[in-house]
């Protein structure tokens, strides 16, 4: 599988450099261009009605006060739209089982099913006028009852959402390998855990937005997605419109970590209504609707077992998950749950590994991909259960780790859920984080911190992940059963000057990707980054892509420009040599010029050799004007990147408040392209999963209701709660591509989660606390003190949801940051 | 609905005079009407601070100033921040310490920032910190917007802008 040959760059050695990023200077003076920013003339607004009831009939739909109101266009509900061609699609199933699909519409026909669910729109003229318009259509409901707890959802006497189904269950799916039920017999100990992994938002800042324009029989959609190419292909489909007559381009978008990775309901409306007016039409979400309509992360109750032998070696883990998917299937629904399962094992060498999972429908928003989707479960309910067994067989929670790490010379590794890990130190990046943290010192503050009465922790957790988004032979049909293909593509054209521009079918929002690809193909052809602009994210210009998510767009579109860069440099070594006559293996890249070996007088810049590509007056017999070439990038295996992490926090045991006081991580995604990007990814992705230990959680009472709607409620971190971080890196390439890249975009969060909790845990012990379920908030943490005491009140269920604290799930977004105390009652 | 009032503004030093609806946003102002799309809009609960601009000098988060209250006064907008083609050092340094991914929070990041070392002009990371409150960003863990504002404060003395 190994493509290191290929490795060539050009010797300028812009490769590994922490080069400030290209995409900044619009971005810091104001000149970016967002969805929201963009005017057409004649734009027309939409408004959409969204139900306030959880489950409820649709009884009758009310839009008389608004007929013939000046400045309004179109009111429309479900049953005027019944000519789209098909509904919202779900692409991505666990393949070799039925999963039970509800039709999903961009406006509810008959029923809602969850609260903002759409059921109206209203098109104008005026921003402001819509959304007083939209508050005059009156809609009757015949109220249903409500299936909030997913652990009832199976239950005989539960309301069934979806009565086609006579059911609320939409899968089992599994995934093992060895015999785990044995393997747990045999065990000297059995621990067993429930841990919730609680449901949040992917909260980027900028809010989901689309215009659509329709013109003379062709639609232009202008959204904020991740992924323009498949909204193309599947809304074309929904929409019944030819691919050829549909541009979608992704501008500048702010942010998506994974909640932008969909095809959206409202991308489809307004493309709808753009056709059916003939005018542009706007749709921009309030951060209160984005709330209630962009997909939700995690919403996972994971019931695990975890076989050990006295000596610490971990032979099995059993692991059922009960995924509460919401009340519809968005465009990977029911797959993330099933993600989980193939890193499982994590880190270890465990023989017998088995995940079931039953998916069942709630009345709440759907969940899909929140940034590490499926990866972040499996790994917080793993690290979890490594510091919960070190305490259960009384060994040192670092021993345990040790112990069963899969060995550096086992790689590349077969794992017992059949996959084959690429490449991995786990020892090492380990080793390199207790140097840089020195634990000895921190367990002397420790001790001298209890004997004050103050409770310092220190959680680890030493994490894999899966990523590279994906071999299409061992995830599409004939593998896994995804009906997809997940190759990357790139075309790198060199103007007659020299510069260059190239395509990429990933779709950046943030990641850097403009200047790191930059970087990668300036050294393959020869020229400085700032002479090579990357375009994506518009179906017109460049070949079709699968978007920007899973960790993929370095490792699989940036080695698949790094291919197409190879190609224009074999070419342009052919034409510089025939110049400079001499044989084509004899002339080298070197210092940006193509050179004879051993003459380095003697050379040509890019741009001698594209000008006399363009104008062809002397080229080799037989070869093709031009300089430019394209390529299509499988891959063969995914990458495995890796690391370890520790955080110390203090708890308040009198209010139960977690001080974050340092985070220190080893991480290792291959060599470093641009390091200071690196950088800033694992910096917001360990602070994306620190807000989930501490402070997030999308929070449905038991009507339903979204109580944390607004970020008043859903408890966003800020700089005030946040420390600085102690990063580092190892460096194992990656046989699977020539970059020897892995993904790091989700492995700060990947790895975060389980830290704090292990942390949290680790300080309050000695006051006789096991373990705590996430978000670790105040009345969360105080509580399990209390209990652990014997002398509190105990679980109890004041917060919003159920929060009995054997951890149901329930529990306000917390008293994090900016005073966002215990959600409103 | 309601009667439209005048309002004139000064904004990154031009005048300005509209008419306007009474409930109009300064935020959509200067977004609609001036065409200043550097101010962004997170979120409709003053949490999120992207849409921080400048009022008479004081950071204000401008989804929450209406149009007609700002009548008179001098704005200044991310726009206005860079002068004859070069940039505020906030500008520069949180280009050089990768102060940004996605761009969307930075606008409000740095006019939030200026404003904090206009009050504070040597701040510790843990007043930058607390400084900041008012402004979230998901893309960076802060780290390198603290880092980035640090460097400007450290660069703002050295050349006494």
């Amino acid at each position: 599988m190994s493509t290191l040959e290929d490795t060539r760059s050009g010797g300028n050695g812009y490769v590994g450099q922490a080069i400030r990023r290209k995409e900044d200077p619009p971005l810091i003076t104001g000149r970016g261009r967002y969805v929201d920013d963009i005017q057409l003339s004649g734009m027309l607004y939409a408004a959409i009605v969204r139900s306030t009831e959880a489950h409820a009939k649709i009884v009758s739909i009310d839009k008389s006060a608004l007929e013939g109101r000046k400045g309004i266009k179109l009111v429309l509900t479900g049953e005027d739209m019944t000519d789209l061609a098909a509904p919202l699609p779900m692409a991505w199933a666990p393949p070799g089982v039925e999963v039970r699909t509800p039709e999903h519409w961009p406006l509810a026909r008959g029923k809602v099913c969850h609260v903002g669910d759409p059921v109206a729109v209203v098109v104008g003229d005026d921003k402001y006028a819509v959304v007083d318009a939209a508050e005059e259509v009156f809609v009757e409901y015949e109220s249903l009852p409500v299936l909030v707890d997913p652990e009832k959802a199976l239950d005989a006497d539960a309301p069934v959402i979806h009565e086609q189904f006579g059911t609320n269950h939409s899968y089992d799916w599994s995934l093992g390998g060895g015999d785990v039920e044995a393997a747990l017999a045999e065990a000297d100990v059995v621990v067993e855990r429930r841990i919730v992994n609680h449901r949040t938002a992917g909260a980027a800042i900028e809010p989901r937005a689309a215009i659509a324009e329709w013109r003379a029989g062709y639609l232009t959609l202008w959204s904020t997605t991740q992924v323009p190419h498949l909204v193309r292909l599947q809304l074309a489909g929904v929409l019944g419109v030819a691919e050829d007559h549909f541009r979608v381009i992704a501008p500048d978008v702010g942010g998506g970590f994974g909640s932008k990775l969909n095809i959206y309901g409202e991308e489809a409306l307004v493309s709808y209504l753009s056709r059916r007016l003939e005018r542009p039409v706007r749709w921009t979400a309030t951060r209160s609707e984005d709330m209630l309509s962009a997909v939700h992360g995690r919403d996972q109750i994971d019931y695990v077992r975890m076989g050990l032998k006295s000596d610490g070696t971990i032979t099995a883990i059993h692991t059922k998950i009960l995924a509460d998917l919401g009340a519809y299937h968005q465009l990977l629904t029911p797959f993330i749950p099933a993600f989980s399962a193939f890193v499982m094992g994590g880190c270890y060498k465990i023989p017998n590994v088995q995940t079931d999972i039953t998916g069942v429908f709630t009345n709440k928003f759907p969940t899909d991909a929140i940034r590490g989707a499926g990866r972040p479960e499996a790994t917080h309910l793993l690290e979890v259960m490594l510091d919960q067994a070190a305490a259960e067989i009384g060994m040192d929670r670092l021993e345990l780790r040790r112990k069963n790490f899969i060995p550096k010379e086992d790689f590349p590794a077969d794992v017992s859920v059949g996959i084959t890990y690429d490449s991995g130190d786990y020892h090492g990046s380990l080793d390199k984080l207790l140097t840089n943290l020195d634990l000895d010192a921190f367990k002397q503050e420790q001790e001298q911190a209890r004997a004050q009465g103050r409770h310092l922790g220190i959680g680890f957790s030493t994490y894999m992940e899966i990523c590279g988004l994906a071999p299409s032979r061992a995830v599409g049909p004939g593998g896994v059963g995804l009906q997809a293909g997940f190759w990357e593509s790139a075309v790198v054209r060199v103007h007659p000057s020299g510069s260059a521009t190239v395509w990429s079918g990933t779709s950046p929002h943030g990641q850097g990707l403009d200047t790191s690809f930059a970087q990668i193909v300036a050294d393959r052809i020869g020229i400085t980054p700032d002479q090579v602009e990357v375009v994506h994210g518009d179906t017109e210009r460049g070949p079709f892509g699968m978007g920007t998510y899973g960790s993929r767009s370095l490792s699989v579109g940036g080695e698949s420009l790094a291919r197409a860069a190879i190609k224009v440099q074999d070419k342009a070594r052919r034409i510089a040599a025939h110049l400079l006559e001499a044989a084509p293996e004899d002339v080298e890249l070197a210092d940006g010029k193509y050179q004879v070996r051993g003459s380095p007088d003697k050379g040509l810049a890019l741009g001698d050799i594209s000008l006399a590509a363009y104008v062809p007056e002397n080229l080799p017999e037989g070869m093709e004007p031009g300089l430019e070439e394209t390529n299509f990038y499988d891959p063969e295996n995914f990458v495995f990147p890796f690391g370890a992490h520790a955080a110390i926090v203090e708890v308040d045991a009198e209010t139960g408040k977690v001080d974050l006081k340092r985070y220190v991580c080893v991480d290792d995604c291959g060599p470093a392209i641009n390091p200071m990007l690196i950088d800033g990814q694992v910096h917001g992705g360990i602070v994306h999963g620190v807000a989930q230990a501490l402070y997030e959680q999308v929070v449905y009472d038991e009507n339903g209701q979204l109580v944390t709607g607004s970020f008043v409620d859903y408890a966003l971190p800020t700089a005030a709660e946040m420390p600085s971080f102690d990063t580092d890196r190892t460096e194992t390439p990656s046989p699977s591509n020539s970059l020897g890249v892995k993904g790091v975009g989700e492995a700060g969060t990947i790895a975060s989660s389980p830290t704090i909790v292990n942390a949290v845990v680790d300080a309050l012990r000695p006051l006789g606390v096991e373990y705590i379920d996430m978000p670790l908030t105040p009345m969360r943490v105080w509580q399990a003190i209390q209990a652990a005491q014997g002398t509190g009140p105990g679980p109890r269920a004041t917060e919003q949801g159920v929060a009995d604290d054997g951890g149901r799930g329930g529990g306000a977004s917390g008293a994090g940051p900016g005073g966002h105390e215990e959600g409103a009652q | 609905m309601g009667a439209s009032g005048t309002v004139h503004m000064t904004v990154n030093g031009e005048a300005y005079e509209d008419a306007v609806e009474p409930r109009l946003l300064l935020v959509h102002y200067l977004r609609d009407k001036l065409g200043l799309t550097g101010t962004h809009v997170g979120c409709d609960t003053t949490n999120c601070g992207a849409c921080t601009v400048h009022l008479n000098g004081e950071a204000v988060k401008s989804c929450t100033v209406l149009a007609v209250q700002a009548d008179g006064a001098e704005v200044k907008t991310i726009e206005g921040m860079a002068h004859n083609g070069t940039l505020h050092p906030l500008q520069e340094a949180f280009w050089n310490k990768h102060g940004l991914q996605c761009g969307y929070c930075t606008p409000g990041m740095i006019m939030a920032a200026a404003d904090l070392l206009e009050r504070n002009p040597d701040p510790s990371e843990e007043e930058v910190r607390h400084g900041l409150e008012g402004n979230l960003c998901r893309c960076t863990g802060y780290h390198n917007i603290v880092q980035a504002v640090l460097e400007a404060a450290k660069a703002r003395q050295g050349v006494g802008v």
